[in-house]
Order: structure tokens, then C-alpha cells, then sequence
């Protein structure tokens, strides 16, 4: 057999590893930003760029997207070549990847912060980037598949398989969550509505928890972590159940991140059973994982990168355990809009792909320069303070989010609640500092690994193009007599399966996304109208400020709610909310009946300063909404947009809109006017109270026009 | 709720999709062997060369 002479090419996975470190000393900066914020409101510096509604999609998206993101192409482009003992397919290809997704990376960064946003969490930005994601991605699946085909080792190994789920899940995740009809260059409505957009989202939500950091990262771990201890993995046999098991499993779970809200009973069940069904592959990876270091635990002691490694098995472990029993519908009944969440998250995050990430990093550069790491004594360092910065942030997340939920739902003997919506947020307060000490040990820690790092660069030299060879791949035809009619599919599966589902997938959703959707967004309550063009106005500006990061919109039927809030949430009232904006925290109380409780007034002040309305409130100042003008250029696009959406204004309403949303104003206007307070009608406030006094009224006025009826 | 008809659809389709990965590995006996790949993934190709500083042409070890 010929012996063939290649070349792996080393300089992507720099470029990749040097992603990795900037943006995720950036994104845990900006999360320590917003951990501190709620700690000291005055961080928000009365600016909308640096304002908690923003910050908080800019920290998720540059750790996902950015941080993680990196983290996997400098793993993948690594382990890819050297598992199939092949170049990458195309060089261009990969600096196309590169260069594209950084660019996409600094887009969201400033758009994010200038608020152009869709509010759909972890899908924040806005269509043109998505489009570019679109692109990038594809980039990437060719430059993957293409090598795949090119491969000297006909098996495939696991690893490969949890590149190849990421891509394809991914892809039809980001395309069916991400359809939304453009308004302007910078703007678009949500194409599903209410209850469907929230289904839609939650189903994208948790599978990009799934597909985008959990395979691509246990990939990772069935490539990096044998490597680094030199032992082969505990069972191969279990890796490969453990995959298709997994594979099968994950995507259906995503309905119980929306359990007693308004999405239909049978939905939420189902979500529930495969959540937990999902114990068993998650488990199998994590003990394939740690067994893989059987009799070895003494170079656990000695070898840095295995204490990494370990610490982010576990933590997966610990976050898949977590995870089923929070999709209890009696656990995410107290769990639901809490800290606990946020705890639950981060033991993924900074654990499993944190920790993976460093593991990775520290055996990486030393070989890709060639030298041995400039300080294992930083790099124990950096492993105890990140050890230590998980713990301090997780424990009191769990202790302050089981304490509030508690408090929430606390009655006194007479039956009254017993807490006032802020007593629970003042109690948060230790608990958040503690949390952002926790944050700060992380990031410090983080930062100490980029010094080594450097360190280690300066010293080692870089071997760019690394010589290897492999014999060529025979051709294995192994015919049985005649031949069957799909062989020539066979021959070329991967391309034909990935063909085929972006063919299918783009017909399917051509054809039945209009149709479909527009059709079953017709009113089932019949007192539910379209916002009024003002109030259109209002809740863009709602969407803009984020405030869905930490106020939700929906009332669970329980009586601690229904008490608080006033009556739970119905499937029938959001059919005209593109996007759906119920939120999935209560950092701040609910708003879904919001609307008619206080006075016009009472929201101008709060906007002005939340502190002179409720004490003690940790909600910033929004004082540019006073200044800023409502944008009434896009108020005619904003209407059609929402006509073709299926939203029933009057025939020809985009060129009445604006004398309609003058009037409205003005009354507000003149309403404040009444408590003493001059705002001209154009300013944006005035569109966010109109918005604000509209929430969840549409059905109190039905039930006041029913109660008296003998 | 007919947007549950697009996510189903669509989840089946990547089910189906990976059906036919899985179906395709078997048949082409990527899981004829499932110790050898383990240890295989340990074995680098020890072709000490430096190419990029030094000489291209040195003895393979």
C-alpha cells in the first residue's frame, strides 16, 4: 500500500485558539458586568449601550456564540484532520470560516448594544447576521464533509459523529427559529406569534444547549480527553450507543422550558418524558468519561489538564442530573423564573464547556509550538480559583433562587401574600454580590491562563504545516452479485443526507410556514385586538430595551400567582405578539397584566428613576426614552409587516396609522399633564406607557363585563 | 398550535436523517470493530520533521 505524505494544517486551530481566549475573557467581562448591575444598579451608567437589557444578550451570545464557538472550531479543525489523517478539505475554506465568523461575532457586539435585537433569547440578532450565520455555517459543513470524504481512515470516529449532529441540528434549528419577515435593514417581526413563537423559540433554545454545547463539546471530550491522559476510551462500544441514543433523544425535550404556561398539556408531557428519558445517554457519556481514567487517577493529581477535564465531566454529570429533574413539572413549578436557573446554566457553562475549553487550550499550545507550558503552577492555580469561582457562584444562585420562588408563594394564616415583590428582590442582593465574586474568580482565572499561554507562545516556535502520512484509502467495493439500485447513494451517504435535509427542510418550510402559521394566528378570544400603532411603537421599544431578560409575561395558574399578577395567562391572548416576549426570568415581577394597574404617571416616574416609585427597586433609569423621539418613519412598514403576518388591521390602516397614533399620544400626554408632568406626545416614553397600560387588558375588560350578569 | 406540525416535521427529519447515518455506518461496518478505534486515536504520526524553520528533507524517525 502506498504511503501518503501530508500536511495538517496547525495555523486555523491558532487562529481558532486565539478566538477562543479574547472573546471569552470579553464575554465573562461583559457577565460580570451584568452580575454586577444587579448588585449596584448605578453600573448601568444611565446609558442604553451599557444597560442591563443589553448587556445580558451580549454576555449569552459572546460566550455561546463567541467563546464556545471558537472553542469548537479550534477542537474540531484540530481533531478533524488528525482523526481522518487528511488536511482540511479547502484552506480558504477554513479562513472564510474564520474570518466570517469573527465578523459576525463583532456584528452582534454592536448591534446588540445599539439594541437592534429580535427578543428571542439566544437568537437576538437581528435577520442580516442570521443570514450570514446561515452562510458561515454552510462554509463550515463543507469544509467538515468535504474532509470526511477525503479521509485515509475509513472508520469514522465517534467524535466525528458529534461534529457531524452539531452541523446538521444547528442548521435547522438556526433556519426554522430564525424566520422573520424584515421591517427594515435592522428590524423584524417574529414570523410565528404567542404561544407558536414560543414553542418555536424554546424548541431552538434547547437544542442549541444541546447541539451547540453539549455534542460538539463530548466530541471534544472522546477526542481530547483520551489523548490527554494516553489511555484509550473506558468502552467505545458505549460511546457509540451513547451517541445515537443522545441524538434521538435531545430534540424533543424542549417544551419544558415553557411548563404551565399557556403552550397546550400534551406538549408540556411530552417535553417532560424525553427530559428525563435524556438521563441515560447523558450519563453514559459522563461515566464513559471518568471511567476512561480507571487506574489512572494518580496523573489526575499530576497532569493539570486532567483536572480540567475532570472538573468539566463532572459538572456535566451534575447539569444532566439537574436538568431532567427541573423538567418535573413539580421541581419547575418552584425552579421556573428563578435563580436556580441561571445556577443550572452556569454549572454547564463555566464546568463543562469552560473548564473543557482550558483543558483543551493547555494541552493544545504547548504542541502547537512545540515547547512545554510556560507555568504549570499558574495553570494548578488557575484550576483552583475557577474551581472555587464555580462553587461561589453556583451555591447561592441555588440558595436565592429556591429562597424567592419560596417567598413568592408564601401566604400569611389570613390568606394574604406574604411578600411584597420587593422584599424578595432586596433579600437577592447579598446573594448576588456573592455570585459576581464567584464571576470575578473565574474570569481572574481566565486571565491568568492567557498569560501563561502567552508565555508559553513567546517561548515555544509554531509549526504551521505539521508532516504526517497515512496509506491511501482503498476503495472497498464489496459488491454481492448484482448490484442494488441506492448503492449509488451509498457511496456517497454523508453528501446525500446533507443535500437532502437542506432541500427538504427549505421546501417544507416554504410551504408550509405562510399558509400554516397565518391561518391558525386567527383570535380564539374574541375580545383580543391588534396593538394600536403607538402601542406597536411601545413594544418594539419593550424589545429593544431587553426588558424580557428580566421581567416575564406569563402567569402560571397557581394561586401564588394569580394572587400577585391577577388571572393566569391564556394560549388566546398572544396571538398578535410577534415576537412572544414571555420572558424566562423574574429578576422583576411579572408584567402580563401590567396594564390599568398604575397611572400613566406612575410608569413616566418609574422610567425617570424606578427607585422614586418602589424602593429599593434594582431596575435602571431609561432617561434617553425621554429625549428620543418614536421613530415614525417605520410605523407604515411596521403595520404592513404585521398585516402579512396575518394580523387583522383594517384594509389600507398603514396610511391611517399615524393620525391614529397622534391621537393616542396626545391623550397620554395629556393625561400625564393632568398629574403635572409636560411631555411632548412624540417621545418614545409615551409610546413604552401606551404599550405598558395595554398588557393583558384585553381579556380583564371582557371578565369586568361579565361579572355582572346574574 | 399548527407550528408543533413544522417542529415535529422537522425533528423527525433530522431523526430520519440520522436513521439513515446510523443504518449507513452499520452496513458499512463502522461498528465491525468497536476496541481498535480507541486505541488508534492515541498513535500520532511520529515524523519529526521541521518543516517550516529547518530543512525539509530529514530522516523520518
Amino acid at each position: 500500500m502506498e504511503l501518503q505524505k501530508f500536511q495538517y494544517d496547525n495555523k486555523i486551530v491558532k487562529w481558532f485558539a486565539y478566538a477562543t481566549m479574547f472573546w471569552g475573557v470579553v464575554g465573562m467581562l461583559a457577565g460580570l458586568l451584568a452580575a454586577l448591575q444587579l448588585a449596584i444598579p448605578a453600573l448601568n451608567m444611565e446609558l442604553p449601550y451599557t444597560t442591563f437589557g443589553r448587556v445580558r444578550p451580549i454576555h449569552t451570545n459572546a460566550v455561546i456564540f463567541a467563546f464556545v464557538g471558537n472553542g469548537i472550531f479550534m477542537g474540531v479543525y484540530y481533531s478533524l484532520q488528525r482523526l481522518l489523517k487528511t488536511r482540511m478539505f479547502s484552506d480558504l475554506l477554513s479562513k472564510v470560516h474564520f474570518f466570517g465568523w469573527q465578523l459576525i461575532i463583532v456584528l452582534a457586539a454592536i448591534s446588540l448594544a445599539l439594541g437592534k435585537t429580535t427578543g428571542k433569547e439566544y437568537a437576538e440578532l437581528e435577520w442580516p447576521i442570521d443570514i450570514l450565520i446561515t452562510i458561515v455555517w454552510v462554509v463550515f459543513g463543507w469544509n467538515m464533509f468535504g474532509t470526511i470524504i477525503r479521509r485515509r481512515e475509513r472508520h469514522l470516529y465517534v467524535a466525528i459523529w458529534f461534529y457531524i449532529a452539531t452541523f446538521v441540528t444547528v442548521a435547522m434549528l438556526h433556519i426554522v427559529n430564525s424566520i422573520e419577515i424584515p421591517v427594515s435593514f435592522w428590524k423584524s417581526y417574529s414570523w410565528y406569534a404567542g404561544v407558536q413563537d414560543a414553542l418555536v423559540q424554546w424548541w431552538y433554545g434547547h437544542n442549541a444547549v444541546a447541539f451547540f454545547l453539549t455534542t460538539p463539546y463530548l466530541g471534544l471530550m472522546y477526542y481530547f480527553l483520551p489523548k490527554a491522559a494516553n489511555r484509550p476510551v473506558y468502552s467505545y462500544r458505549l460511546s457509540i450507543i451513547h451517541f445515537w441514543s443522545l441524538i434521538f433523544i435531545y430534540i424533543w425535550a424542549g417544551p419544558h422550558h415553557l411548563l404551565y404556561t399557556a403552550v397546550p398539556d400534551w406538549a408540556q408531557s411530552l417535553g417532560v418524558v424525553f427530559s428525563l428519558m435524556l438521563i441515560a445517554p447523558s450519563w453514559g457519556g459522563m461515566i464513559n468519561g471518568l471511567l476512561t481514567l480507571r487506574g489512572a487517577w494518580d496523573k489526575v493529581r499530576e497532569d493539570v489538564v486532567l483536572k480540567f477535564l475532570v472538573v468539566a465531566v463532572t459538572a456535566y454529570g451534575m447539569a444532566t442530573f439537574e436538568g431532567p429533574m427541573l423538567s418535573l413539572k413539580n421541581v419547575s413549578a418552584i425552579a421556573h423564573y428563578t435563580d436556580w436557573i441561571v445556577a443550572h446554566v452556569h454549572v454547564g457553562a463555566l464546568g463543562w464547556n469552560g473548564f473543557m475549553t482550558f483543558g483543551i487550550l493547555y494541552w493544545l499550545i504547548p504542541k502547537l509550538f512545540r515547547t512545554e507550558l510556560y507555568s504549570k503552577k499558574l495553570a494548578n492555580m488557575h484550576f483552583w480559583i475557577g474551581t472555587l469561582g464555580i462553587v461561589l457562584y453556583a451555591v447561592p444562585m441555588y440558595w436565592s433562587g429556591i429562597m424567592q420562588s419560596l417567598m413568592w408563594k408564601e401566604f400569611t394564616p389570613e390568606g394574604q401574600l406574604k411578600w411584597q415583590f420587593m422584599d424578595t428582590v432586596t433579600k437577592m442582593i447579598p446573594f448576588y454580590v456573592t455570585r459576581a465574586i464567584g464571576g470575578t474568580l473565574y474570569l481572574a482565572g481566565a486571565v491568568l491562563m492567557v498569560y501563561n499561554i502567552f508565555k508559553t507562545i513567546r517561548a515555544g516556535s509554531f509549526l504551521a504545516n505539521e508532516n504526517a502520512e497515512a496509506p491511501a484509502l482503498e476503495k472497498v467495493y464489496n459488491t454481492h452479485g448484482k448490484e442494488h439500485w441506492h448503492r449509488w447513494i451509498e457511496r456517497k451517504p454523508v453528501q446525500m443526507m446533507i443535500v437532502s435535509l437542506v432541500v427538504v427542510a427549505i421546501g417544507g418550510i416554504i410551504e408550509f410556514v405562510p399558509t400554516f402559521l397565518v391561518k391558525s394566528n386567527i383570535p380564539t378570544i374574541a375580545s383580543v385586538k391588534p396593538y394600536t400603532p403607538l402601542e406597536l411603537h411601545g413594544r418594539d421599544i419593550y424589545v429593544r430595551e431587553g426588558c424580557y431578560t428580566c421581567h416575564s409575561q406569563m402567569i402560571r395558574p397557581f394561586r401564588s400567582e394569580t394572587a400577585r399578577y391577577g388571572e393566569y395567562s391564556k394560549a388566546g391572548e398572544f396571538v398578535y405578539d410577534h415576537p412572544f416576549q414571555w420572558g424566562s426570568k423574574r429578576t422583576g415581577p411579572d408584567l402580563a397584566r401590567l396594564g390599568g394597574k398604575y397611572p400613566d404617571s406612575w410608569h413616566y416616574n418609574h422610567m425617570l428613576d424606578p427607585t422614586s416609585m418602589s424602593p429599593g427597586s434594582i431596575m435602571p433609569p431609561y432617561p434617553w426614552l425621554f429625549d428620543d423621539q418614536i421613530d415614525v418613519s417605520s410605523t407604515v412598514s411596521k403595520i404592513k409587516a404585521m398585516k402579512r403576518l396575518g394580523v387583522p388591521y383594517p384594509e389600507n390602516y398603514e396610511h391611517a396609522a399615524a393620525a391614529d397614533m397622534e391621537k393616542q399620544a396626545k391623550q397620554i400626554a395629556e393625561s400625564l399633564g393632568k398629574d403635572g408632568i409636560s411631555v411632548l406626545p412624540d417621545r418614545e416614553v409615551v409610546a413604552l406607557i401606551a404599550y405598558l397600560q395595554r398588557l393583558g387588558t384585553d381579556i380583564k375588560h371582557e371578565a369586568k363585563k361579565e361579572t355582572p350578569k346574574p | 398550535m399548527s407550528v408543533i406540525i413544522i417542529l415535529i416535521s422537522a425533528s423527525l427529519l433530522i431523526a430520519l436523517g440520522f436513521l439513515i447515518a446510523f443504518i449507513w455506518s452499520v452496513k458499512t461496518n463502522q461498528y465491525e470493530d468497536d476496541y481498535t478505534p480507541s486505541v488508534r486515536i492515541l498513535f500520532e504520526n511520529d515524523t519529526k520533521q521541521l518543516p517550516d524553520e529547518e530543512e525539509q528533507q530529514q530522516p523520518n524517525t
